[in-house]
């Protein structure tokens, strides 16, 4: 038995202070974290407060303890939650990133008042192949794109945390072009990315022509033509046109992954006849 | 998973200095081919832990990390290249860029003052500014990397003894209030010869644990209270007994990392009496029923280092290391593995990850390392002094004495042992006294508070105010500017964050702006209070927790901002 913002709750014993909480029907709100990953418990968003702990809990990682007393808001919690949004506000682009910047607002973040003279993450827009953009001045470093390529789904390796502190930057090694790197263009970090730090090429040009319209957009539930495995896609056609295929993460086969044909090998249905 | 390697092939000297670091950690040699995948295949993915060995290799041989270099040792290791360069990029000492030589001049709380200087007196050479290089009673010093597996440690530097390369001569001062027991051996007995160690009273605490057993060695660290001297002050006793009640492999851990701003204590106690390090291991390894040992020395210690290989190697020659310690009845044995420059790899989980061969970023606690530690395993990590103190304990001696890096604005800096309890008067006066009118004193290293000077009279123990920290005392007499002192700390955990967790990567960075600001004129407090929050609050790790405790404790004392209101 756990009690969670005064109510008695049961819990497995492996489960996380976030699970427990969910189950309970209370929402903490993440950002690094993404349930078909290895928690990174990196951005420290869901922290809550834990009775009798020193400090703040990250409910994404922390897993419950019997008799364990948690709140998931307090001026505490309220206040660590809306520092480190007005920290990201500061230093990152989150202009792709809608449900951060709601959450701001929600917990009044000011990051103004940090000045105009401050250090902000700017590097310049990577567009090194034809399928996905880099544009990291957008990245919260929450790690999920390299569980992604590395142990949790791809087993590919090819991007890494580099550097440290401030600046510490998802790289290559050498920070050589994608298509010298091992990467193999799955996308699978494209998919989990949460700030549009990484993006579909189609998506990113359309955005940087304004044609881009969630609105106008369907949502195509299907499954793959290319092999047996049966991954199921889901495409995304504006104005009758393919703009970009994602992956249902809750689907047991793919959990948001594709290969590189699943993914970006779709232009010959409406685009031209080779890809150049 | 299907390895890429790099294409670009490594120059002889890299490649014989990777051949030659792997083959003397006992990891098969290649067939010779270049360009052919090493022979060792699947079991090389578990050496990962050659990584950090390799990139020294690299590093030492010919003075920075190339593409060549770094591909041969991913190759040779089955380590994907950009994790590689991800690890490799995270320590201060590797280089990207080819260099003969850097000096690296530290410009730290004791030694900024003379900084400027001796770099204006360098010109012309490649200098890097540096934190805390842990000689802090002979500022200002300097540490000198070459090509060709040369490293200097300088203290005190000058234009002239940096560029003639002349390494520390004196002996760091000591001195002793009440009984010497941590420091008992230093200065009197020659830290290179295990005859003399064992003339001392040496060994004579493995012996006695032999006798008595294990149980009699834990009931004796519980009854003196032997508390972690690394600076969370936990109980050591309560470590070893959890992870001698685990099941399987265990591992034994010192933390000789000693890279917090001011302090250098263990790194007196692994120059002077490396043998009683050694046994602090062996003891610890008897009573958890632990084989292997690591020892993880900051990249900096060149001495402290050399003199610990050298005593491992006499101890093993003695039989007091190996396959049956002192005809005990247990194995043990020690390697050493040398930190890069990252005062984060202190931190224990950074410190695993770090010899692990990852980046040297924390790991979530729970699991604590008793129970997940290195590679996994139950393991106990104590620091330096925590473990010459067990030896100490074992004989019967005072489990509270204390080590006391002094520094700064003192007559006599150097290293002094007090019993717990002491007053930051009392430690002053044994050092002889400050150099002039004392503005402040710092407690515990930049993770630590300031003293105003009626307040001197404050005693130091574990879980009292000031935190105790690592145990340094730094003084600052009137004429040193403040405001330079608070920023000095607020870049070091700036530039030392490892980078992982928002409230630090960036409160860290958000932090120094906001000093800066508040020196010219503006009002920061509530900014800097909200800071100190989070980075308390909801920082990953101890880096982050403190991180604002210093700049804290200056606000409150006013030592800075008084031109705010
Ligand atoms: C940023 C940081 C740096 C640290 N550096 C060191 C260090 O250099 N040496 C050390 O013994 N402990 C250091 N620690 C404390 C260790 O995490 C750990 O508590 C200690 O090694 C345990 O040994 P003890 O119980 O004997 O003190 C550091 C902690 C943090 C958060
Ligand atoms: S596209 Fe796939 S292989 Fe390439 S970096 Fe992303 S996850 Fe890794
Ligand atoms: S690029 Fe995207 S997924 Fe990767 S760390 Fe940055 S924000 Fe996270
Ligand atoms: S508190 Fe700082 S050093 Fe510790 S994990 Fe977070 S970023 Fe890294
Ligand atoms: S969601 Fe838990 S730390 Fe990021």
């Amino acid at each position: 038995m756990i009690t969670i913002d005064g109510v008695d709750v049961q819990a497995p014993v492996d489960a996380t202070i976030l699970e427990a909480a969910a189950k309970q029907g209370t929402e903490v709100p993440t950002l690094c974290y993404l349930e078909t990953l290895t928690a990174a418990s990196a951005c420290r968003l869901c922290v809550v407060e834990v009775e009798g702990a020193r400090v703040l809990a990250p409910g994404c990682s922390r897993q419950v303890e019997e008799g364990m007393v948690i709140k998931t808001r307090s001026p505490r919690v309220d206040r660590a939650r809306r520092m480190v949004l007005e920290l990201l506000a500061s230093s990152v682009d989150l202009s792709l990133a809608p449900e951060l910047l709601e959450l701001a607002e929600e917990y009044g973040a000011a990051p103004e008042r940090f000045g105009e003279v401050r250090a902000q993450v700017q590097l310049p827009v990577n567009i090194d192949n034809g399928l996905y953009v880099q544009d990291l001045s957008k990245c919260v470093l929450c790690y999920r794109c390299v569980a992604a390529c590395g142990d949790d789904a791809q087993h590919t390796y090819a991007i890494s945390v580099t550097d440290r502190g401030f600046g510490a930057v998802i790289s290559t090694e050498f920070g050589v072009a994608l298509p010298d790197s091992a990467c193999v263009f799955c996308g699978n970090c494209v998919a989990v990315c949460p700030t549009g730090a990484l993006i579909v090429t189609t998506e990113y040009d359309m955005r940087q022509a304004g044609t881009w319209d969630e609105e106008l957009q369907t949502v195509t539930r299907t499954i793959c033509a290319y092999c047996g495995v049966g991954c199921n896609l889901d495409v995304h056609v504006q104005d009758n046109e393919i703009v970009k295929v994602t992956s249902p993460f809750d689907h047991e086969v793919t959990a948001g992954n594709l290969c590189i044909k699943g993914r970006f090998g779709w232009s010959h249905v409406s685009g031209p006849a080779s890809p150049d | 998973m299907d390895l890429r390697n790099v294409t670009t092939p490594p120059s002889d000297r890299e490649r014989v200095a990777i051949d030659r670091v792997l083959a003397d950690h006992g990891f098969a040699e290649t067939d010779g081919t270049p360009g052919r995948t090493a022979i060792g295949g699947r079991s090389a993915a578990t050496r990962r832990d050659l990584l950090l060995p390799a990139l020294h290799a690299l590093n030492d041989a010919v003075g920075w990390i190339s593409e060549g270099g770094l591909g041969y040792a991913c190759e040779r290791l089955t380590v994907p290249p950009a994790e590689g360069y991800g690890v490799a990029t995270f320590y201060d000492q590797f280089s990207f860029e080819e260099r003969v030589e850097v000096v690296r001049v530290c410009d730290d709380i004791v030694c900024g003052p003379y900084a400027d200087q001796l770099i204006a007196g360098l010109d012309g050479i490649e200098v890097e500014r540096t934190p805390c290089l842990g000689r802090c009673e002979k500022a200002p010093v300097a540490f000198i990397q070459q090509p060709g597996f040369r490293r200097t440690e300088i203290a005190p530097a000058s234009p002239q003894s940096v560029l003639e390369g002349e390494p520390t001569s004196v002996d760091t001062h000591i001195g002793v209030i009440g009984e010497a027991v941590l420091l008992a051996r230093v200065g009197s007995v020659d830290p290179e010869s295990l005859d003399d160690y064992r003339g001392a009273g040496g060994y004579q605490a493995l012996s006695r644990a032999l006798d008595e057993g294990a149980d009699a060695v834990l009931d004796r660290i519980e009854a003196a209270r032997l508390r972690g001297r690394g600076g969370a002050s936990f109980p050591a006793a309560a470590k070893w007994r959890a992870v001698a009640q685990a099941q399987g492999d265990k591992i034994v851990v010192c933390n000789a990392d000693e890279s917090e701003p001011g302090t250098f204590k263990d790194r007196v106690l692994m120059e002077a009496d490396p043998f009683a390090v050694i046994e602090g291991m062996t003891l610890a390894a008897y009573v958890t029923g632990a084989e292997r040992g690591f020892l993880y020395v900051r990249g900096e210690y060149a001495l402290a280092e050399r003199r610990m290989i050298d005593a491992i190697e006499a101890a093993r020659a003695a039989g007091l290391l190996g396959e049956d310690v002192a005809d005990g009845g247990f194995a043990f044995d020690v390697e050493v593995r040398r930190g890069a420059g990252a005062y984060i790899c202190g931190e224990e989980t950074s410190l695993f990850n770090s010899i692990e061969g990852l980046r040297g970023e924390p790991r979530d606690k729970p699991p604590f390392p008793t129970q997940e530690g290195l590679f996994g395993l139950p393991t106990v990590v104590n620091n330096v002094e925590t473990l010459v103190g067990a030896v100490a304990i074992t004989m019967d001696k005072d489990g509270n004495s204390k080590l006391f890096p002094i520094s700064g604005a003192i007559n006599n800096p150097g290293l002094y042992e007090a019993p717990l309890g002491v007053s930051v008067a009392a430690l002053i006066e044994a050092a002889g006294g400050p150099t002039s009118d004392v503005q402040a004193v710092l407690v515990g290293g930049a993770a630590g508070k300031f003293l105003l000077p009626d307040d001197l009279e404050v005693t130091l123990d574990h879980g009292t105010e000031p935190p105790l920290g690592s145990g340094a005392i730094v003084v600052f007499d009137t004429a040193t500017d403040m405001e330079v002192i608070v920023d000095r700390i607020a870049r070091f955990f700036r530039d030392e964050s490892c980078g992982k967790c928002v409230p630090c990567r960036v409160g860290t960075i958000r932090q120094v702006e906001a000093l800066e600001r508040l020196g010219n004129g503006g009002a920061e407090r509530e900014t800097l209070d909200d800071l100190a929050a989070v980075l308390r609050d909801a920082s990953i790790c101890g880096l982050g927790q403190l991180a604002a405790e210093a700049v804290q404790s200056a606000l409150d004392l006013q030592l800075i901002g008084g031109r705010s209101d």
